[in-house]
């Protein structure tokens, strides 16, 4: 793993303290980002990160990139503009769960249709902690939050299964609890010619915590750790068993003809049509 | 349909001349979402972009299709969107954003009968405030009306012009009629427009980069592309010079007062409006867009009857050109604003007599255009 140093080089220390709580998981996601784009060899110059709103997507003001904090939400659309302007960029996408997979729903699933080369990091702490910690479409069932005081009815995504049937071409999830796995799996979305995406599992001891008995960021991380199983051991349980598991490691790999590639050979189709077509 | 390179005259529609002059002007990017009556901009454009070079997309609704001529903008492409009433009502959000964040780009909206679904297929000017004030906050705008297909085009080079020069979004106001309408025009030749670009850093400094620094309270700030090694910051918050967020009261007055004076230090330069014999005129007729042709229509009858009539045509609404009517001032003078919708812009004419001449309108909300014979018995009424 990178030494500390060659992170911080990644940071803009000067916008330091970040405003994430204390107990919070987003830094581990975050540092884990870093350290995946150090180890996939991207220069800085070479790469911007986009976000949606929330408190995972203030992270692009911590990092040293071009950076585009953009509306709730819509940090796909805006992403897809600047690959598709710039196809030699690497651009990356830090959201997190209420923003890409409430308000930002429909984007992500197009996105991923397309296969457009975007590499979408999900900060996933079941809730939308910058408002108080309301429920998202991907809060446990019966899960208590401000908006759901009589425990949660709405069963959530598997936003990695919707990222596979929606088109997506690499797929990983992993916790941060499981810090160690965490950044290969980003790096090699990062590596990987196609929409990427990386579900994480995050804390919110402020407010997941506190509403559903793991106050503690210690038991946020024992809830990571007792709720996941690497996808081999996965397949092998019953549907039953399934129930409330979080599959990690690499879900799913393919390789599909990339969005601005297909474009640009349009591009060079037309134009030698319309270069023997008198004008 | 592809423009011929000399000039001469050509018989074609008012959304295929604003194609033909967003690829003129330098638009190389368009996203969109398939809306009456403004479709076929979308459908050319996804011909003719990459047969130049450029890139269409079509997105999977209109907050994506501007978001991603925002992205594609911010990496130094010209960009462009167009929609009509109820997809321009979902761009309002974003809108707000390229304010803001000072993001070149140009949104057509060609109007279509409203509220909600309204009338798709018939014309009416009934989003003009809306275009204003659309998007929530204190933000300014610019706002160009065309009334024929070469104007069509002309104010579509003008809109991208704006746009860039001024790092500020400018939407493009048509209506159905002129969406539609074909007819015979002529266009500049190829090479002699003149373009403008938005004003960049020649070079990354020493120091620290401050994108959104200006040397004067209303100069426009010069903002580098995305991927140029800048490693610069943009947020839809307030943000402070170096672009970051800040809750600063001096710093967010600063700010959205440099926004306003940026555009409205410029009104001179932005504000394009037609007059005629507004001296010598008892009434004057005051219009935009489509309605602007009844009027004109209703100008040559009413001096066939012997009267004094002058004629006003906006081509800016927003920012709203109160110099243009101050030859209007003086006793027994009336303006009749006339206009496709329930009044809007009469409103403004209002503000802007304030008792040195009278206003009245000619107003409707029937998806139908406002005709000749109206205007002429309205003018009837008054001498």
């Amino acid at each position: 793993m990178e030494p500390l140093s060659e992170v911080k080089d990644f940071l803009r220390i000067e916008k330091f303290p970040h405003i994430w709580c204390a107990g919070c998981g987003h830094g581990i996601i975050l540092q884990s980002f870093l350290r995946a784009v150090i180890d996939a060899g991207i220069d800085k110059n070479d790469m911007v990160v986009v976000s949606g709103i929330g408190c995972s997507s203030r992270a692009v003001g911590y990092v040293d990139f071009d950076t585009l904090h953009t509306a709730h939400g819509r940090a796909l659309p805006f992403a897809t503009g600047i690959k598709m302007a710039k196809p030699e960029l690497n651009v990356a996408i830090l959201a997190g769960d209420g923003d890409i997979a409430a308000i930002g729903g429909n984007h992500f699933i197009h996105a991923a249709r397309r296969n457009i080369d975007l590499t979408v990091v999900i900060f996933n702490n079941f809730n939308y902690g910058m408002t108080g910690g309301q429920s998202s479409p991907l809060t446990c069932l019966n899960a208590i939050a401000p908006t759901t005081p009589y425990g949660n009815i709405e069963r959530p995504f598997d936003i990695c299964s919707l990222a596979i049937a929606a088109g997506a071409t690499y797929v990983a999830r992993s916790t941060t609890y499981h810090a160690l796995q965490l950044p290969e799996l980003i790096a090699n979305g990062i590596r990987h010619h196609g929409f990427s995406v990386i579900e994480v599992l995050t804390g919110c001891p402020t407010y997941y915590g506190k509403f559903n008995s793991l106050r503690s960021p210690s038991k946020m991380l024992e809830w990571q750790r007792d709720h996941s199983v690497n996808l081999k051991q996965y397949q092998m349980l019953s549907e039953d068993a399934k129930e409330g598991k979080f599959a990690i490691g690499l879900i799913h790999s393919a390789e599909r003809p990339e969005y601005t590639d297909e474009y640009s050979k349009i591009i060079q189709k037309v134009q030698v049509v319309s270069q023997k077509e008198p004008r | 349909m592809h423009m011929k390179k000399e000039k001469k005259a050509q018989f074609l529609q008012g959304n295929t001349a604003c194609a033909e002059a967003a690829i003129a002007a330098g638009v190389r990017f368009y996203a969109g979402y398939p809306i009456t009556p403004s479709t076929e901009i979308a459908e050319i454009l996804s011909k003719r972009l990459p047969e130049v070079g450029g890139k269409f997309m079509q997105m999977e609704d209109e907050i994506a299709g501007l978001g991603a001529i925002l992205g594609a903008s911010l990496a130094g492409i010209k960009s462009m969107t167009a929609t009509s009433g109820p997809g321009f009502s979902l761009k309002q959000e974003l809108i707000g954003y390229a304010a803001l964040c000072e993001i070149p780009c140009v949104i057509v909206n060609v109007q279509r009968g409203g509220p909600s679904t309204g009338l798709p297929t018939s014309p009416a000017q009934g989003d003009v405030m809306q275009a204003r004030w659309g998007t929530h906050g204190d933000h300014p705008i610019i706002v160009l009306v065309p009334s024929s297909v070469k104007e069509m085009y002309d104010l579509t080079i003008e809109a991208v012009n704006f746009s860039e020069s001024l790092r500020t979004p400018v939407i493009l106001l048509a209506d159905e009629v002129i969406g539609h309408l074909y007819e015979k025009a002529t266009f500049p030749e190829e090479g002699s427009l003149k373009l403008s670009c938005r004003p960049r850093p020649e070079k990354k400094p020493d120091g620290k980069y401050l994108p959104f620094a200006t040397s004067t309270p209303a100069d426009v700030p010069r903002i580098a592309d995305f991927g140029e090694g800048f490693r610069f910051n943009v947020t839809g918050l307030i943000h402070d010079l170096d672009g970051f967020p800040t809750q600063s009261p001096q710093a967010t007055e600063a700010l959205l007062t440099r926004l306003h004076e940026k555009i409205y230090s410029r009104v001179k330069e932005i504000c394009l409006a037609d007059t005629e014999n507004l001296e010598g005129a008892s009434v004057i007729l005051c219009s935009y867009g489509a309605t602007a042709r009844s009027c004109a229509e209703a100008v040559t009858e009413a001096r066939r009857q012997g009267l004094k009539i002058g004629m006003i045509k906006l081509k800016t609404v927003w920012p709203f050109p109160d110099f243009v009517f101050d030859p209007c001032a003086g006793k027994g003078k009336t303006v009749i604003v006339c206009e496709m919708n329930l009044g809007q812009i009469v409103h403004e004419v209002q503000r802007v007599a304030n008792g040195r001449f009278k206003v009245t309108g000619v107003h409707s909300c029937r998806g139908t255009m406002i005709t000749p014979k109206e205007i002429l018995d309205k003018i009837g009424t008054l001498i």
